[in-house]
């Protein structure tokens, strides 16, 4: 085990502990960069797909594990993200300004929704969001010679300084672009972590009350965290665009909420390496499903491809396991893990019991 | 003449909304949690009553038969608050919304598994029966929502206000740890809520089946169910059906005179108007905590 020597009070906010951590990141920074080079074109596409899903559950982790609220409607700010940036693109907008326009439209629509929505706590808010996500969707449809309406809507490859970033025909090209975008989102929001705006996100969603006490304005501060929110989710949106390339409303369907809402659960709520824990897993499991049922086929012969909705009964399976038994997701059961092999021997059973807490509600009769 | 009808058709369904919406104020009474699943146990409800009644699967007579899924159903809702929502026990809110969403699945999953997902017909003695008042057709089957809703809504009423158990179930909702202090056996109530929430599931998708076909995915009709509970003011009985008319109501007048597309958005725009002016509801039951 290593010991951290703190010599300054800057430490302690310090991003990183130690070059050890930094070093740690770098390597796998480096090794991302270089998987176009390491495997074949399909996994490199997954990979890209894994992405964007982590850039996605990025956002919802900053409003569900940072900021203690739930959202249900979070395909609905992808859809504004990924229509806003296709639409303008038609329109003849380079991607270059597009792209953070979109993320802007996004987190704006989303701000101002969150005005007379974080009035509303727990439950009602994640109803809130469901209806906008379902209200989003059938202006997705009434709003036709903007959107395509049902037919759908083509993003147009990406272009940049004369480099081609299609999708298609440039897959690394593409590939390299959203890692940059998922890195430098990934830091912007560590560092918004332990700035004072992220601070009192957490204050806020540890007690309302108590974050009023210490004179944080708790309905800024919650509009703000869903606005970033929506943000970053608009931008996941529009590039989910880019790599379906043709879409209709269908691709944001409330699966993708639910999807969403897995991935941040199951990764691990309020760790920033959660959401990528969970995106993997989103992203791998219907993989190691079809890998599976053909093996199955193959060997045993059992045909598991009949029975319809099998992947999404894996998926509900796995996440009330991961409810009931590890309510701190993948990254919390791999901090237990750690602790156990740092301490070892000395590790207990009782060093994680969870406290016995019992519900009291605000409700009068 | 047309808008009348309009209006007992809307009032007929939307007293399965509000049905529906019960279930969810039962069990939000109970534990404080809202059950996401309950659009699919309704439906599972309906499949249980078709696998007993229809002539193909059971061939029961059709009171016994409904009266026999009921009680199954009852059965599962218990089994899963026993097995499932029982483990996470005084867990966030957020964990139980997370866990229901996920049931919901695995019910749809069931239900697809054993009757396929193709739409179904139930077989009720009084289809394609209506009589005829003035210049108004009303169905039997409209009529008997109708009573059903209303006595149902009456008897849950009466439960959490005048019975023991009924009492006893909102103080463990309000304050877990004192009704234990005074008594409570607060998880085997929640299990009983549950079982309760099951029937009135089974009686809402029995209701929903008689007007139409149904198919595993008749489930997403608790995303608009939630809206009628929202309207009401969640943990209000009276309000959830008052909401689920109101939407039941409003729902086929959008469709008659707006554009396309506003009457499936007018349920969730009714919703978020009563949210931003009245946050709890029309009959609001929650207030800002007091430290």
């Amino acid at each position: 085990m290593r010991a951290v020597f703190k010599t300054s009070y800057d430490k302690d906010i310090d991003l990183h502990p130690d070059w050890w951590e930094r070093g740690k990141i770098a390597v796998l920074l480096g090794l991302l960069a270089l998987l176009p080079f390491l495997v074949g074109e399909y996994y490199l596409a997954e990979a890209t797909n894994t992405l964007i899903w982590s850039l996605a559950g990025l956002g919802l982790m900053l409003l569900v594990g940072h900021s203690g609220q739930v959202s249900l409607g979070h395909a609905g700010f992808m859809a504004i993200g990924a229509y806003v940036d296709a639409g303008l693109m038609n329109a003849g907008v380079p991607w270059i300004i597009a792209f953070p326009l979109a993320g802007l439209a996004a987190g704006c629509f989303g701000a101002i929704v969150a005005i007379p929505a974080v009035r509303m706590s727990g439950i009602y808010l994640a109803i809130a969001t469901l209806a906008l996500f379902v209200i989003i969707e059938e202006m997705i449809i009434i709003l036709e010679p903007v959107t395509g309406g049902v037919g759908g809507i083509f993003a147009p490859s990406i272009t940049l300084f004369g480099i081609d970033f299609d999708r298609y025909a440039s897959l690394n090209n593409f590939y390299w672009l959203v890692l940059v975008i998922v890195a430098l989102t990934t830091w912007a929001y560590a560092n918004v972590l332990r700035s004072p705006t992220g601070r009192s996100f957490l204050a806020v969603r540890d007690s309302e009350v108590s974050a009023r006490a210490l004179g944080i304005n708790v309905t800024r501060t919650k509009a703000l965290a869903f606005g970033l929110s929506c943000g970053v989710t608009g931008l996941a949106g529009a590039l989910m665009g880019h790599y379906i390339s043709f879409f209709n409303y269908e691709l944001f369907s409330i699966f993708i909420s639910i999807n969403l809402l897995l991935v941040v659960t199951i990764g691990g709520l309020g760790f920033i390496q959660g959401a990528f824990f969970g995106a993997i897993l989103i992203t791998a499991v219907p993989q190691l499903i079809a890998i599976l049922r053909d093996g199955l086929n193959a060997t045993v012969g059992i045909d598991l491809g009949g029975i319809p909705g099998l992947d999404t009964l894996i998926f509900s399976v796995i996440l009330v396991g991961f409810i009931i038994y590890e309510p701190n997701g993948l990254y919390g059961r791999w901090l237990k893990f750690r602790a156990y092999v740092q301490l070892f021997p000395l590790a207990r059973r009782d060093m994680f019991r969870r406290q016995k807490t019992y519900l009291k509600t605000e409700r009068s009769k | 003449m047309e808008l009348i009808q309009l209006i007992v058709g809307g009032i007929a369904s939307g007293c399965v909304y509000g049905l529906v919406a019960l279930g969810f104020v039962l069990i939000y009474k109970a534990s404080e949690g809202v059950n996401f699943a309950q659009g699919d146990m309704m439906m599972l409800g309906a499949f249980v009553a078709l696998g007993m009644v229809n002539q193909d699967y059971w061939a029961l007579p059709f009171f016994p038969g409904i009266l026999l899924a009921c009680a199954a159903m009852g059965g599962v809702g218990y089994g899963i608050d026993r097995f499932v929502v029982r483990r996470i026990f005084g867990q966030p809110q957020f964990a139980l919304v997370i866990l229901t969403i996920a049931l919901g699945f695995v019910l749809r999953f069931v239900a697809g598994s054993i009757w396929g997902f193709t739409p179904l017909v139930l077989e009720t003695p009084f289809a394609g029966k209506h009589v005829k008042l003035g210049g108004l057709v009303l169905g039997y089957e409209d009529i008997l929502t109708i009573l059903v809703t209303a006595a149902l809504t009456l008897g849950l009423w009466l439960f959490f206000s005048r019975t023991k158990l009924g009492l006893a179930a909102q103080a463990a909702s309000q304050n877990q740890m004192a009704a234990y202090i005074v008594g409570v056996p607060v998880r085997r109530i929640n299990s009983m809520i549950w079982a309760l929430s099951g029937v009135v599931a089974t009686i809402a998708g029995v209701l929903y089946a008689s007007k139409g076909t149904i198919d595993p995915n008749i489930g997403l009709l608790g995303i608009k169910a939630f809206a009628a509970a929202v309207i009401g003011g969640f943990g209000s009985l009276p309000g959830a059906l008052m909401g689920g008319l109101l939407i039941g109501v409003v729902e086929p007048i959008a469709a008659r005179y707006l554009p396309s597309g506003f009457s499936q958005m007018s349920p969730y725009i009714l919703m978020l108007i009563v949210l931003t002016t009245r946050p709890g509801g029309l009959f609001a039951q929650i207030h800002a905590k007091k430290v």
